[in-house]
């Protein structure tokens, strides 16, 4: 396959899906995470945010409503950063107004991802993550017939502990088997929660399901991460949780899950 | 003609959508002629056979956010067994949450199925009172993934709207997925003969949430769905050992309290988290019923005989 066929995406070494059944587990949040964690190890990265409903990506990087501009290769994304290490695609960037509802039924949906695919000159990249939205529907179909002509290394499937999560996310790992996805492997989210008054942990959304799962299924656990407050706000105010708070317990379980992935992307 | 009929290719647009007959997908379909010339377009029938099915349906409200995660499902079904609470009302609950059905395993009707007779399909009853519906009962195992483009769910929606045997009906409440999307512009449509009387909208104190709720409301603004009011869920976690709070999503632009004032809508109250909550849930549980003295229990019998909700009812809803 010469590099005219893959098109945009020529340049770019690994892709990883962030794949969730469950709404609201943190695949925007983990994405973002893992994100940072890459530009720090001196990886350039892109990520892809194919939540058409409700892009969080923009606000969790900080990067506002820059227009998008087109190149002779195509869109150019938003850089998050001066030094361009870390690249954004999102319908984010798209709206005037963002608080306006993006009201689309699935073929136009499907439609603006394959251009998002295909047309965005994502240039020389380690790793382009794609964030999606919760299910297993048009966005998930859409991105991975776009990106068949590019090798997809697989997914990271995020989960909370409890059994309402890991429910759907069942039927995620069943979309990756029927889809060839392979599983890179399952982080559970919003593990526990430590009182910043007594230090006592309190298992908020129940425990352990993420690891079950894992065991259940036959994939790998990349890891727990707590609910951390500090790690929600620094999201909020679009800030950078890895720079700002290293000596955290959630910081040393995103670096872990980080470098099992990359382990496994260069197996 | 169904959205997407038997025959049709696998990037059918849906018979009603713009594109059908137009799309590079229907070369070759044998129905692309019809949809070309917008026969198929006309408005569907089924709109009128809702509106008829639904007219032993008093009330018909949507549990709604822009948001995943926040809590829909579990507002949807303590919402359900609050008001089923009243052995005099008929409760009905449908979830339209295609790919990612909760509410079976909330509602402890996990491996229920369900069985057709003359009248239609009969949905699962939890309580004598409270029947629910769900794609939950129609897949097999736990592991079945719901792989369908927005044609196909929007198909499902219709059946369980017009194929449901839900009988006399006090309040038919519907659960949705996250987004503003195929499942949220089907139920509007087919639900346009019969009804809607508002939605009641969720969301979390923090913004990465609330950004996402108000496109939701500005949704529910296009569509002419009166919005009941915002409920702010997950709002604080007291420390069962130190009692002392703690905000895990920060309402760093004001939370729903400033979002609601901004936007006019009533704040129908505010559901701390409580770590019994998901353990109630994940056992199907109500936790109204199972640990009533917590805080989030106690916040959820405010919402109801306080709030707007209580308009749709003459007594006390619980």
């Amino acid at each position: 396959m010469d590099s005219s066929e893959k098109g945009s995406l020529a340049q770019v070494k690994h892709v990883v899906l962030v794949l969730s059944g469950k709404g609201g587990v943190g695949k925007s949040t983990i994405t973002t995470e893992l994100a940072l964690a890459l530009v720090h190890a001196g990886k350039k990265v892109g990520i892809l945010d194919v939540d058409l409903c409700g892009p969080s990506i923009p606000r969790m990087l900080s990067v506002g409503k820059p227009e998008v501009h087109q190149c002779d290769a195509g869109w150019v994304p938003v850089y998050a950063d001066p030094q361009q290490k870390l690249a954004i695609m999102s319908i984010g960037f798209l709206l005037e107004d963002s608080d306006e509802a993006v009201i689309w039924r699935g073929p136009k949906k499907t439609a603006l991802i394959g251009q998002f695919v295909s047309d965005v000159a994502w240039g020389e990249l380690d790793i382009l993550l794609v964030d999606t939205p919760p299910g297993t529907s048009d966005e998930h179909l859409a991105v991975l017939e776009n990106l068949r002509k590019h090798r997809v290394d697989g997914a990271v499937l995020v989960t909370t502990p409890q059994a309402v999560s890991t429910g759907d996310v069942r039927r995620e790992i069943t979309f990756c088997k029927k889809t060839a996805v392979k599983i890179l492997g399952i982080v559970e989210n919003m593990s526990g929660f430590v009182c910043p008054h007594c230090s006592e942990c309190s298992n908020v959304f129940s425990k352990g399901g993420g690891e079950e799962l894992a065991k259940l299924t036959g994939s790998v656990f990349l890891g727990s991460v707590p609910l951390d407050p500090l790690l929600t706000a620094t999201l909020e105010e679009g800030r950078d949780f890895l720079q700002a708070f290293p000596e955290s317990s959630t910081y040393t379980a995103i670096s872990q899950i980080v470098n099992t992935v990359l382990s496994s992307l260069d197996a | 003609m169904a959205d997407v009929p038997n025959d049709a290719p696998e990037h059918c647009p849906g018979t009603s959508s713009d594109q059908a007959g137009k799309s590079s997908a229907c070369q070759g379909c044998p129905n692309q002629n019809i949809c070309a010339s917008g026969a198929a377009k006309a408005p569907d029938p089924a709109i009128e056979e809702i509106r008829q099915k639904l007219t032993s349906v008093k009330h018909k409200i949507l549990v709604l956010s822009g948001k995943g995660g926040v809590g829909k499902s579990t507002f949807s079904a303590h919402l359900s067994h609050a008001l089923a609470s009243d052995d005099s009302k008929e409760i009905a609950l449908l979830d339209v949450d295609i790919c990612g059905p909760s509410i079976p395993k909330i509602m402890g009707l996990e491996g229920e199925q369900v069985h057709q007779s003359g009248s239609g399909w009969s949905p699962v009853y939890v309580e004598d009172n409270l029947a629910v519906m769900s794609i939950g009962f129609l897949l097999s195992s736990p592991d079945d993934a719901v792989i369908w483009r927005g044609p196909k769910k929007n198909g499902m929606i219709k059946q369980f709207l017009r194929d449901v045997d839900w009988g006399e009906v006090d309040y038919l409440i519907v659960d949705t997925p996250p987004g503003t999307s195929d499942e949220h512009l089907s139920i509007v449509q087919y639900l346009s003969g019969a009804g809607i009387d508002g939605a009641v909208i969720i969301t979390t104190p923090q913004e990465v949430s609330l950004q996402d709720v108000r496109k939701e409301i500005r949704f529910c603004k296009k569509v002419k769905i009166p919005v009941i009011g915002v409920i702010e869920n997950m709002s604080g976690f007291v420390c069962p050992k130190c009692k002392n709070t703690s905000q895990i999503f920060p309402p760093t632009t004001g939370g729903a309290q400033r979002m609601c004032e901004e936007l006019n809508l009533p704040l129908l109250g505010r559901v701390p988290l409580d770590p019994r909550i998901g353990r109630s849930c994940d056992e199907g549980r109500s936790f109204l019923t199972e640990v009533p003295d917590s805080p989030a229990a106690v916040a959820y019998q405010n919402i109801f005989p306080n709030s707007k909700l209580s308009h749709y009812s003459k007594n006390s809803l619980c």
